[in-house]
């Protein structure tokens, strides 16, 4: 009798403080549950599916607050590299109204649809956002990143 | 009877020692690393100054920093608001030279670090900074062919062991600049091209001198930077080093709710940016719109890094080439001051607006709209127990870490 006893109290107790731990995860986690947080993938087609484009830090990592190079490496859907591009850079943080803290701008053509974008800075953590205005042959459309640090 | 009330009891302890225990998050203690003076990098190299580093130009830097005669009437020196002992500020709400400023001295602290100077950044390299006041009319007021020829009189022999030999003076004007009074700025425009690009490389090295001297100046360890080492590789604080729950409160709204750290991030307290953040202008003095109209000031600047006068490469002036030059995100915006030993320097803002950390944290809590531009900053619900706490946190990043 008593043994029975015993399991169902610690069956019980342990009930209590797994429902009480469940509680204070709940409570100190309260992102969780909300909607997941932008795309932040780095390759992707434009807008109308005009290009593919990938957008890689030419470092590997990105730092916070240091002047950073990134790649931008643009193919046709048949997988051709665009060359000639005229690319256009803005952007900035959508939950705080305001834009980036540099102008990144294209500077160079590296090759195999390759364009090195030089000025990026992210100066604060969060989530980020740079548009590409891409015009080429192949015609004009847009892409945009999330960078979120 | 007496079992399941043990067992309750023992519960409620376990939850309550979960509860009470560990105040920080892993997501905060990672932000609260991130702020810690141990996380600070080594000073980078300037390359667009290669005396930056020479220990003989560091000490000419420093003489000259004192030097009251490097001004026009002998009694102004770069020490006179940028006090030694007073963090290299003045505590003044504008600094005063040989008149009265329109802006607040900022202090020296890690100012080597900076990508921007003055409040709006005007100035693109600690050396190209401290060439302005010298020749601004309400700070030293003097002008660049009277220091050329001051520099060769007293400290000929020291300037040219460090930057080699001095150009012939002999017919340059006592006095002569293009931003000088009508008949300094006629001496300079009666001077040939060579005439003006050598009294301009002296100059240029003055400040490259006082620049080598101001990167010695670097933030010292706080009882927040102890805090925050013991936080993170969990040891247990001394009882001096201790926060107290309101300095955790304090902490936790800083990085938190109260949204400091968005801008005032890193080691140094500081995104490195321009914000507007809706304080208020000062009535009696002129318009001031930040940093929109410093980026032309920046680009005209013949000491800038895109000028004859860095050493290096261009690769050095990505700031430079990269900066934003036109948004409206720029119209009253200010450089983040570093909190560093701030508490221990009212007043606040790029002209000393407010006289205590109570107005400061008010004046964000309110988030009035600013008189021109849009303020970055919105609304936040703060108890008077919240805001007592942030001003109590800040006055830990004041405070020496004991030995």
């Amino acid at each position: 009798m008593a043994s029975i006893w015993r399991y169902l109290l610690a069956g019980l107790g342990l009930t209590a403080l797994l429902a009480g731990i469940l509680a204070v995860v709940y409570l100190m986690a309260p992102q969780w549950g909300q909607p997941t947080g932008p795309d932040v993938s780095r390759s992707k087609a434009s807008e109308n599916g005009l290009f593919v484009a990938s957008f890689q830090p030419e470092a590997g990592a990105v730092r916070q607050g240091e002047l950073e190079t990134w790649l931008l490496t643009l193919k046709t859907k048949a997988g051709a590299p665009v060359e000639g591009a005229a690319i256009a850079i803005s952007g900035g943080m959508p939950q705080h109204d305001h834009g980036l803290p540099t102008s990144p701008q294209a500077t160079d053509y590296l090759g195999e649809g390759q364009y090195r974008i030089e000025g990026v800075k992210f100066t604060m953590s969060g989530w980020w956002q740079l548009h590409f205005a891409i015009s080429a042959t192949a015609g004009s459309d847009t892409v945009v990143f999330n960078v979120v640090l | 009877m007496r079992r399941p009330a043990r067992l309750l009891a023992l519960v409620a302890v376990t939850l309550l020692a979960g509860c009470g225990k560990p105040q920080f998050s892993d997501a905060e203690k990672k932000t609260v690393a991130s702020l810690a003076l141990s996380n600070l990098p080594a000073l980078k190299t300037d390359t667009t100054n290669r005396f930056a580093d020479l220990p003989a130009a560091a000490a000419l830097g420093s003489t000259l920093f004192f030097d009251l005669s490097m001004s026009r009437d002998g009694t102004v020196s770069c020490s006179t608001c940028h006090k030694i002992d007073r963090q290299f500020q003045d505590d003044l709400p504008q600094a005063v030279g040989v008149g009265r400023t329109n802006r607040r001295t900022m202090p020296l602290a890690g100012v080597a670090r900076d990508p921007w100077f003055f409040w709006d950044g005007r100035r693109d390299s600690l050396w190209a900074q401290a060439l302005t006041p010298l020749e601004n009319p309400l700070e030293q007021a003097g002008n660049r062919a009277a220091y050329a020829h001051y520099i060769k009189a007293r400290f000929g022999e020291r300037y040219e062991r460090i930057f080699g030999p001095l150009p012939d003076l002999s017919s340059i004007p006592a006095n002569a600049s293009p931003l000088g009074n009508d008949a300094e700025q006629a001496a300079w425009k009666a001077m040939s091209g060579a005439q003006r690009d050598a009294v301009n490389r002296v100059f240029a090295n003055i400040g490259k001198a006082i620049a080598a001297f101001e990167r010695s100046i670097e933030p010292q360890p706080t009882r927040f930077d102890r805090f925050a080492v013991d936080l993170v590789t969990g040891a247990k604080p001394r009882p001096e080093d201790a926060f107290s729950p309101q300095e955790i409160q304090g902490l936790k709204l800083f990085i938190g709710k109260a949204n400091c750290v968005t801008c005032h991030n890193g080691p140094r307290f500081t995104d490195n940016s321009f914000h507007n953040t809706g304080v208020p202008p000062v009535k009696d003095l002129p318009p001031d719109r930040g940093r929109i109209d410093a980026v032309a000031q920046v680009e005209a600047d013949p000491f800038n890094c895109l000028s004859a006068y860095r050493d290096g490469d261009a690769s050095a002036c990505g700031e430079l080439r990269f900066m934003v030059r036109d948004a409206p995100q720029l119209v009253r915006a200010y450089k983040t001051p570093s909190l560093r030993g701030a508490a221990d320097r009212p007043p606040y803002m790029h002209a000393g607006q407010f006289s205590s950390l109570d107005e400061v944290v008010a004046h964000y809590a309110k988030a009035s709209p600013s008189v021109e531009g849009v303020s970055e900053v919105h609304p936040l619900d703060l108890s008077d127990r919240e805001r007592a706490a942030l001003v109590a946190f800040l006055k830990t990043l004041s405070e020496q870490a004991g030995q």
